[in-house]
Formats: C-alpha cells, sequence, structure tokens
C-alpha cells in the first residue's frame, strides 16, 4: 500500500500543517470562548464573544476540512497506486484555501460580518472557497477515472465531495430576495444546507477511516462487503433527508420534520451495530493499540458509541423541545467534532506520517499520558455540558421565575468546571500535534508524495 | 456489492433528493411576502454584527445571550432599545445609529410575528411528534 518515496515535499503535508495549525487556532479560541462564559464581561470592549466565537468555529471548519481533503488525496494515490491528475489544481487549490483564511480571520478580528452560521464572514470571501472545491472535485474525478474499481470507501469520498459543494452552494440562497424575505424561510434553508453540509464532510472522513481500518488489518474484505455498502447508504440517506431535526421547533412544513424523524431512527441500525461487534472491536483494539493512529480510532468508535445515542435521543422531536437551545446540543457538536472528526483526522496523521515520527521512550510517555488526559477531561467537559443543558432544559420550561442573566450566573461554577476541563483537553490535544508538527518540518523523505 | 447495483442505488438517492430539495425551493414553508425595507435593513444589521453568536432565534444559535425570536412581544421595543443603547456586563454597545436600532426594532418585530418559540407552547403527541 506504500507509494514510493521522494525527496519532494508533498503538497499534502502542506494541507496538513495548515489544518494543524487551524486545530490549535481554533482551540486556542475556543478556550478564550470558554472563558466569557466563566468570566461575564471578560475582554468584552476589546474581542467580545461574536467575533470569538466565529473565529473558534472557522478554525476548526478549516481544520476539519483540510485534514480531511490531506488524507483523501494521499489515501486515494495509496490505494490506487496512482498519482493524483494534477499537482498544479493542487497547489491552486491550496494557496486558495490559504487566501480565504487569512480574509476571514482577518475580517473576524476587524468585525466585519455579514454571513450566517457556519460562515459568517462577509460572502464574498466564499469564493475562494468555493473556486478551492470545484478543483478537489475535477481532481478526484479525473484521478478515480483511473481506478481499476471503486471500494465503499471511494464512493463515500465521492458522496462527501459532491454534496459539500452542493450544500455550500445552497448555504448562501438566503442572498436571493425570494429566500430572504421571511425567517422562517430562511431559516428552514440554511439548516437544511448545514446539516447535509456536515453529513458530507463525516463522508470524506468515515470514508478514510474504513480505508484505515482495512489497511492496518491487512485485508480489503470489509470495504467491498455488503454491510459496508449497507451502512453508507444509511449514512446517505441520514446525510440527505435528516437536516430537519435542527429545525424541530420552527414553524415549517410538518413533511419536513416527518421524514427526518424516520430517517433519523434508522440510526438505531448503526447503534445496534457497534453493539453488536463491541466484543470482536476489543479484541481488534488490544492487538492494535501500541499503534497510535489504531488508539484514535479505537476512542474515536467509543465516542461515535456516546454520541450517536445522545444524537438518537435528541432526534426525537418530544425529546428534542427540551434539548433545542441548550447545551445539550453543543455537548453533541463538541462530542462529534472533537471525539469523532479529530480523532480520526489525527489517526490518519499518524498513519500517514509515521514514517517520519520517531518517539523516544520519553516522547512515548508524554504522548501516551496526553492521550489518557485528552479523553478523560473531554470526558468531564462533554458531562458538564449536558448537565448544563439539563439545567437550561429546566429553565426553559420554567423561565418566568429567573431571568436570563440571573440564571447564567447560577450556571457560572460549572462554567468554570467547563473551562478547566477544556484546558486539560486543548493541553492534550497540543502535546499530541507536537511530533507531527515536527514531522512536516522535516524536508527529507515522505512516504505518500504524488509529485509529478 | 456489483458496480451497477451501487450506482442504481446511488442514482436513485440523488435524484430522490434533488426532486424534495428543488420541491421545498418552489414551496416555501411561507409565501415570500412583500419586502419589508426596514426589517430586511434589519436583517442585514444582524448579520453584519453577528448578533446570532450569542443570541438565538428559534433556539438556534450561540447560548451566551437569550433567545430573541419572541422577545418583542415579550418586552417591549423601548426596553430592546434601551439595552442596544447601553449594552450589558456581558454585551458590549454596539454604538448602532438611531436608524439601525430601529432597523433591528422592524427586524425583531417580523420574527416575532412568524411564530412561537417557546417550548411550553408546543404540544408533544404519543408517537414522538411535536404540534407548533
Amino acid at each position: 500500500m506504500e507509494l514510493s518515496q521522494t525527496n519532494n515535499k508533498s503538497l499534502s503535508t502542506n494541507f496538513f500543517a495548515l489544518a494543524i495549525t487551524m486545530l490549535i487556532l481554533g482551540i486556542s479560541f475556543g478556550l478564550l470562548g470558554a472563558l466569557q462564559y466563566a468570566i461575564p464581561g471578560f475582554l468584552k470592549e476589546v474581542f467580545s464573544f461574536e467575533k470569538v466565537r466565529p473565529l473558534h468555529v472557522s478554525s476548526v471548519v478549516f481544520w476539519i476540512i483540510l485534514a480531511a481533503i490531506g488524507s483523501v488525496i494521499v489515501y486515494l494515490q495509496e490505494f490506487g497506486q496512482i498519482k493524483i491528475y494534477s499537482n498544479k489544481l493542487l497547489r491552486i487549490q491550496f494557496y486558495l484555501f490559504v487566501v480565504s483564511i487569512i480574509l476571514i480571520i482577518s475580517s473576524y478580528f476587524l468585525g466585519r460580518f455579514g454571513g450566517k452560521e457556519y460562515w459568517e464572514f462577509p460572502p464574498i470571501i466564499s469564493i475562494f472557497i468555493l473556486l478551492a472545491w470545484i478543483l478537489f472535485l475535477v481532481n478526484f474525478l479525473k484521478t478515480i477515472k483511473r481506478l481499476k474499481y471503486m471500494p465503499v470507501f471511494v464512493w463515500m469520498w465521492l458522496t462527501g465531495i459532491v454534496f459539500f459543494l452542493f450544500t455550500f452552494l445552497e448555504s448562501y440562497l438566503w442572498l436571493l430576495p425570494y429566500f430572504k424575505t421571511n425567517i422562517v424561510n430562511d431559516m428552514t434553508i440554511q439548516w437544511k444546507a448545514n446539516g447535509s453540509m456536515v453529513g458530507s464532510w463525516n463522508m470524506l472522513i468515515y470514508g478514510s477511516s474504513i480505508y484505515l481500518m482495512d489497511k492496518i488489518s491487512g485485508d480489503q474484505k470489509y470495504s467491498n462487503s455488503k454491510i459496508a455498502y449497507a451502512l453508507f447508504f444509511l449514512g446517505l440517506i441520514n446525510l440527505l433527508f435528516n437536516w430537519g431535526h435542527h429545525i424541530y421547533t420552527l414553524p415549517t412544513h410538518g413533511y419536513i420534520k416527518h421524514i427526518s424523524y424516520v430517517v433519523s431512527m434508522t440510526e438505531f441500525i448503526i447503534l445496534g451495530k457497534i453493539i453488536y461487534q463491541w466484543k470482536a472491536s476489543l479484541s481488534v483494539a488490544k492487538k492494535h493499540f501500541h499503534l497510535l493512529s489504531y488508539r484514535f480510532l479505537a476512542a474515536a468508535d467509543v465516542w461515535l458509541f456516546l454520541n450517536l445515542f445522545l444524537a438518537i435521543l435528541m432526534s426525537i422531536p418530544v425529546l428534542n423541545v427540551f434539548t433545542h437551545g441548550t447545551h445539550i446540543t453543543v455537548a453533541h457538536v463538541m462530542g462529534t467534532t472533537i471525539g469523532i472528526n479529530t480523532f480520526l483526522l489525527l489517526a490518519f496523521c499518524f498513519d500517514i506520517f509515521k514514517d517520519k515520527i520517531t518517539l523516544t521512550n520519553k516522547w512515548k510517555s508524554i504522548v501516551n499520558t496526553s492521550f489518557w488526559i485528552t479523553n478523560i477531561s473531554f470526558l468531564f467537559f462533554w458531562c458538564t455540558l449536558i448537565l448544563i443543558g439539563i439545567l437550561k432544559a429546566k429553565w426553559q420550561m420554567n423561565q418566568t421565575i429567573v431571568s436570563f442573566s440571573s440564571f447564567m450566573i447560577q450556571l457560572q461554577p460549572l462554567f468554570y468546571v467547563f473551562f478547566f476541563s477544556g484546558f486539560c483537553l486543548s493541553i492534550g490535544i497540543i502535546v499530541i500535534t507536537i511530533p507531527l508538527v515536527k514531522a512536516f518540518k522535516m524536508k527529507k523523505v515522505i512516504s505518500h508524495d504524488f509529485s509529478n | 456489492m456489483a458496480y451497477r447495483q451501487v450506482v442504481i442505488l446511488f442514482s436513485i438517492l440523488v435524484a430522490s433528493f434533488l426532486i424534495y430539495s428543488f420541491y421545498l425551493y418552489n414551496n416555501l414553508p411561507f409565501k415570500p411576502s412583500v419586502i419589508n425595507k426596514e426589517s430586511l435593513n434589519g436583517k442585514d444589521i444582524w448579520q453584519e454584527k453577528n448578533c446570532n453568536a450569542c443570541h438565538q432565534i428559534y433556539g438556534l444559535g450561540g447560548f451566551l445571550g437569550p433567545d430573541l425570536t419572541n422577545v418583542y412581544s415579550l418586552k417591549s421595543p423601548e426596553y430592546i432599545k434601551a439595552f442596544i443603547i447601553s449594552g450589558t456586563a456581558v454585551m458590549p454597545k454596539f454604538n448602532l445609529t438611531n436608524n439601525e436600532i430601529n432597523s433591528l426594532l422592524a427586524y425583531l418585530k417580523s420574527v416575532d410575528a412568524s411564530g412561537n418559540a417557546d417550548p411550553k407552547k408546543i404540544t408533544l403527541n404519543i408517537n414522538g411528534t411535536i404540534s407548533n
């Protein structure tokens, strides 16, 4: 599964290096945001929350999509033993992302917004992301034409790339007066786009995780099996039709909610599969736990189980009435972006750069400790958010008794726990990325080069 | 799984999604109303100041501030105006002009008129669904 080694600096390293930079930035802005919850009014006049939150969200979104792109580029070539169609397109794509990131961060620092969640920057900047993604699609399609066959993970990558493009364009329909003039119409389309967009980048990541699992286990039985395709189609149905669970409480069409409710419940099948395979997964985990990449895959599996359970509960409309608009939603978002996406992406990084990472015993111990600090502090972080969410749900049902500001003051001790666990989590993740940053700096030999 | 089967299934799902999407675009929940220019200006200000980072509309947005879907009818325009002008212990002063504040109020009025976001007023059904 290895491509020939060359001495040229790989373009994929640039994607990963930029991705890790965005991860560290995202973590830092996230910590600052958490501190603003714990200390009301902290940096209010100079760097208030309406700047910090989009800086955190956009940085993390770029970490996810850049690392996902990097993984797809490397694994596609590794799997097919082919080079990417065009390095030039890839280079242009990378610099388009660099320009968009610089413009976005600058606009946020200057307090220039104008967009909507998750893209709060002035809409004009989105052109760079759009162009970059079109180039990615062209490069990908031209490359897969040369594959002898398409296992499930290639289908997942294709799905992720195509639907990200579709939903990204859809997320800007609000610019048209036809959609913009009514708040309910606008929000319906916005969350249709956002819901499916998350599913799209998840397809890229889950596709790569299936490839990596096959690679570690040494055979490709799973990625060509009926069960793999069945789960892919189940995931695709959810990507396409379950977005309505974001807007159950919005006075929009009833059928949107009913379709979403029914489709979301099919996720019980995935949950059942995880429970059914639990014992087998454990024995495989014991066998490969010494591999850093596998360790993160195993951790992501546990978080997938927890978050899927939470997501299913939140997708039942009568329960969603209580969880919606509370920090339980935040717990779910953090659970998926950190526990699943980030852990899987770190697994890909440690696999792709394994030839460049030589850990001394001291560093092995540091990374091992950081892995456990990350997971344990993340569990506290996640549980604290759920607890805050439960209290918020209770307040929402009795809000005439206590004002919002008094309620937030009551929550302050929990916001401190939220900040402190977030701090430990951040330290854990940052320490884990140090060997990767060192690997990016090495000019010599990268095992997955595709320079023409 | 055979390549042909995968292509057929994939195509059916994608086609269903496109039909669903375009059906929805053509049949939006509310027929586009006559454009209320002041309210639209208010919507632009809402986005330009990124109010959604802290506040929610129908429970969607940031959680540092309260949900503002029905603040217009629950409080009063004067009450909201005072908050915008003075800021709070958490919210900075945004130094908006009078015209901008009025536009923002017009926007919040139109949001308020669109429906109710109070979870207490939602009916829970035995089959797990809800009625607004």
